[in-house]
């Protein structure tokens, strides 16, 4: 069915964009469904570099899985507590979950912060916590402060169901991307302008799409802004122990807790275990808040996604095992480190440059100097071609809403290495062909491309995007 | 902290949670009775939950060690899960869901699996609905009494209002026209959009199955009105006697006309009554209308299911040996259980409503209110939660229009401690509650101070004490 009419039957929220599905951001999903890549059942297939997932360390997690059959509460070792588990509903969370990511976090913040187990809220996946935290700070037309580029399913989260507001503070190359206390203030300034009332402040340390750590000057600004301002501030930490080289990730509470004179009240924290752990099916945000008001109402929000118990069970052994933590975090970071250095230098080879990055699942990606010229569309028209001639799925700078054209975010650590591979041997064809030693039609037919526009017929197949993906589509939602 | 910093939802108190319902849940859990270790302690009979049919989950576990390890075929699949987080969710699941709930209602109907959204909860599936369907300041018709939890889940943080549609005990609680019209025309009035209705199938706390003439009524109603209708069947695998529960997608079928109103017609589902599982947070929305299923696919990100249960339970849902014997054992027992409560009840000269489903009866305590208001349901409420120790919900917290019911769960907790809470009941009442005499009131102390006749009759029967 599907009448005209039944358009006014549905909410407002149901029927706008507020999803943000139908940007073009997802062509290159589209692509890649339908041509994925396979070593040996589709060798020439896209390959998905838009993934910001963590597949590396598998291997040791399965290792832990065979050795703690109780992990499993269905197993013979595990039973005991099946029904308890099954039973327990309580949103304050398993204890154990609740006292091992605590530990877990603190960990992770090398022992320089106080993780209180009582502040732990649970949400299901990041995704939701961070849509309850602005619910918990935020009325419909109130706004958030987010330092460009940002992660583009924060127009979704931040906004979709709660009618909370997004005003970017733009950041630039020339600095490299620094959130500087002129941008912030020149933000502010902008949506008092606008008689935008901004409850808050969001930042995501480690970056996602930078892959970069803020530094400690940079955290104290913010601070002295959000305290000037009497706004919240709220740091998204969900790459926190991606941080696989110098310099070492700083956590806001390590920040207040050296420096006191900070408002407590005014601090909030998301984690998750999607990417540190590599965990995104099995649902696990966090809200960490230091204001006792705001920990007490997202605690009853998380009633509509708690982490279901049989996840928090096998979450609150494995985390608790320190030795095995110890180990996959080292692991973990050396192989991410490993894998960053790898894409760098093979995309240093033929003379592309990177962000310098110390942290997260990608790499943010200078391919300014191919563009026709500095516009959105010059970079849409890049993309396109990467898309389908190199066959490699990447994200667009603007999708991260981006002030500079020309910029990609790579994802690395989703592939394994062959993989790599064969995407950085296809970077290195395409770009010699666009340098072009030798003449061929194909360098013309590039050059053409790049400098004039992108091949029509090719354009038109792929920017008409309705956003509905095949139902089958494993991707669509979280193109993180 | 300035309140005024925060949103109004943080500083409201539309999640519902200073309401009797959560009081005396909080109550109990300063006080939880144990046989062993406080015998005295307060019984819970507040909590609807099925904890009867635990040894069947447990005996496939032991025999199907490859969904609980994570594997398939004694291969890991660990990574495939711990990577999955499409909102579609996981097809092998939600195929065996959509079986499963065919199943419950005797195949009379079949469930598309790809007009199922998986969703973390009912809760989570309630809420997604009325975000999909009204927008802030618009309102869904709800037959009184309901679920509590509906103020928060239905309101709170999507804007839209609840408007009772009152029913009475004069006619068993149905949901009749004259009060369905009533309460558009109350919404109509105070210039509030309605958007749908909203019922319970079968009904929390009444535990009956809603006729099949009555979802005729609101099948016609909403037709009219160009609106919705939800119907939460999340008991609907706890009917346990007739009659027969008629499920809002067989009525649907039932007349050609109502072809017309697919598209208005959605359900909600969950395994945590059903299958007593509410920890693993899994719940769905079934819906005929695609705009409806894509919206609520996308929202649903903002709460999935984990894929471990996912994975476990569609093993686990796959095998009809199971869930066959699961759902006709299931009810055997729960039928046991209701039997022995409604007993017990009469023995205290209490009568019930008469119902067929659900975890709970629906329990007529009006003579023995002092006053028959409000204050005089509370006033018991207090009594029995305080003096003879046990939490049931007072019908106030489901917004029943008359004072004096009570739902009283009976799936929760074992057949010993059902029959205690019953002693404990029916020496409240012959003590000669009737004249209105005061007790003492326990308060915050964990020491004995329970009125003598209680003490005296556990240690008489021998019972408690042990």
């Amino acid at each position: 069915m599907g009448s005209g009419n039944e358009q006014h039957l549905l909410s407002k929220i149901a029927t706008n964009n507020g999803h943000g599905e139908n940007s073009s951001y997802f062509d290159g999903w589209k692509a890649y469904d339908c041509d994925p890549y396979h070593p040996t059942q589709n060798p020439q297939g896209v390959i998905q570099m838009g993934l910001a997932e963590n597949q590396l360390s598998f291997d040791l997690v399965e290792e832990w899985l065979k050795k703690n059959p109780k992990a499993s509460i269905c197993t013979a070792e595990g039973i005991s507590k099946f029904k308890d588990t099954a039973i327990f509903q309580d949103y304050h969370g398993l204890p154990a979950f609740r006292n091992a990511i605590a530990k877990f976090m603190e960990k992770v913040r090398r022992g320089r912060a106080k993780i209180d187990p009582e502040r732990i809220v649970m949400s299901a996946g990041a995704t939701g916590a961070l849509e309850m935290i602005v619910f918990c700070l935020a009325d419909p037309g109130d706004a958030f402060l987010v330092p460009t580029p940002y992660y583009p399913a924060f127009d979704r989260d931040l906004r979709w169901r709660t009618g909370a507001q997004l005003v970017p503070i733009v950041c630039e190359s020339s600095n490299n991307f620094k959130i500087t206390r002129v941008a912030l203030e020149s933000a502010y300034e902008k949506a008092q302008e606008a008689n935008i009332k901004v409850k808050g402040l969001i930042i995501t340390n480690p970056s996602n799409p930078l892959g970069t750590v803020l530094d400690r000057e940079t955290l104290r600004s913010i601070l002295g802004f959000i305290n000037e301002k009497n706004i919240h501030l709220v740091c998204d930490e969900i790459y926190a122990a991606t941080v696989f080289s110098h310099p070492p990730f700083i956590g806001i509470s390590e920040m207040i807790e050296e420096d006191t004179k900070f408002n407590r009240d005014l601090i909030h924290v998301l984690y998750s275990l999607s990417k540190d752990m590599g965990f995104p099916g099995f649902r696990i945000g966090i809200v960490y808040s230091y204001n006792d008001v705001v920990v007490n109402c997202a605690r009853k929000m998380s009633s509509f996604g708690l982490v279901s118990t049989q996840t928090q069970h096998l979450i609150a052994l494995m985390l608790s095992d320190e030795e095995f933590m110890e180990n996959i975090t080292a692991e973990n970071a050396r192989r991410l480190a490993a894998r960053h250095d790898l894409f760098t230098q093979g995309l240093a080879r033929v003379g592309i440059n990177c962000l310098k990055s110390n942290a997260g699942l990608f790499c943010w990606m200078d391919l300014r100097s191919l563009l026709k010229d500095a516009t959105i569309e010059a970079e849409i028209a890049l993309w396109h071609i990467i898309v389908n001639e190199v066959k490699l799925n990447v994200s667009p700078g603007s999708s991260f809403h981006c002030s500079e054209p020309g910029w990609f975010r790579v994802c690395f650590a989703n592939m394994d290495d062959e993989t790599m591979n064969v995407a950085l041997q296809r970077i290195h064809t395409f770009v010699s062909q666009v340098n072009g030693a030798a003449q061929s039609s194909k360098k013309k037919h590039w050059q053409r491309s790049l400098r004039l526009s992108f091949p029509s017929l090719r354009f038109e197949d792929v920017t008409t995007t309705p956003g509905i993906m095949s139902p089958h589509s494993p991707l669509v939602h979280a193109p993180i | 902290m300035k309140h005024n910093l925060l949103s109004r939802k943080a500083t409201c108190n539309s999640h519902g949670q200073d309401s009797s319902y959560f009081l005396g849940w909080e109550e109990y859990e300063k006080h939880p009775y144990d046989v062993v270790r406080n015998s005295t302690g307060i019984i819970q009979m507040g909590l609807a939950e099925n904890q009867l049919s635990f040894d069947i989950l447990e005996a496939w576990l032991a025999k199907n060690p490859d969904a609980s390890m994570l594997k398939r075929g004694n291969v890991s699949v660990f990574k495939e899960l711990a990577l999955f987080q499409d909102y579609h969710g996981m097809p092998i699941f939600k195929d065996s869901l959509a079986e499963f709930m065919s199943e419950i209602r005797g195949n009379k109907v079949r469930f598309d699996p790809n007009k199922l959204v998986l969703t973390a909860g009912a809760t989570s599936a309630n809420e997604t609905l009325l975000f999909c369907l009204a927008d802030p300041g618009e309102a869904f018709l709800l037959p009184t009494p309901y679920y509590p939890g509906f103020d928060r889940d239905l309101k709170w943080r999507t804007g839209v209002e609840i408007i009772p549609i009152h029913c009475s005990s004069s006619n068993e609680f149905q949901i009749t026209e004259t009060a369905v019209e009533e309460a558009y025309r109350r919404a109509q009035k105070r210039n509030i959009k309605v958007k749908g209705v909203l019922i319970t199938n079968p009904s929390n706390p009444l535990g009956t199955t809603v006729s099949r003439s009555e979802l005729h009524m609101l099948l016609r109603f909403v037709a009219a009105k160009g609106i919705h209708l939800i119907s939460d069947e999340i008991y609907s695998g706890t009917v346990f006697d007739s009659p027969a529960f008629v499920s809002i997608s067989e009525a649907i079928m039932e007349i050609k006309d109502y072809n017309k109103i697919l598209d208005q017609v959605h359900i909600v589902y969950s395994l945590s009554k059903d299958l007593g599982l509410p920890g693993f947070r899994v719940g769905a929305i079934y819906s005929d209308n695609n705009s409806v299923i894509a919206a609520a696919t996308k929202m649903s990100s903002f709460g999935l299911v984990s894929s471990q249960t996912q994975h476990l339970l569609s093993a686990m849902l796959s095998d009809k040996k199971f869930t066959g014997k699961y759902i006709m054992e299931n009810k055997k027992r729960l039928k046991e259980r209701h039997d022995m409560l409604v007993l017990g009840l009469r023995e205290a000269r209490i009568s019930c409503l008469n119902s067929n489903a659900g975890l709970f009866c629906w329990v007529d305590m009006r003579h023995l209110l002092s006053s028959k208001t409000i204050e005089g349901e509370i006033k018991l409420w207090k009594k029995i939660l305080y003096e003879v120790g046990l939490n049931i919900s007072p019908g106030s917290s489901c917004h029943c229009t008359e004072p004096g019911w009570f739902r009283v769960c009976f799936a929760n907790i074992s057949q010993e401690t059902l029959e205690l809470a019953m002693q404990r009941l029916k020496a409240f009442v012959n003590s000669g509650h009737r004249s209105g005499i005061q007790r003492k009131l326990i308060g915050n102390s964990k020491k004995l101070s329970l009125s003598k006749w209680v003490f005296g009759l556990s240690s008489s029967e021998g019972d408690s004490g042990r």
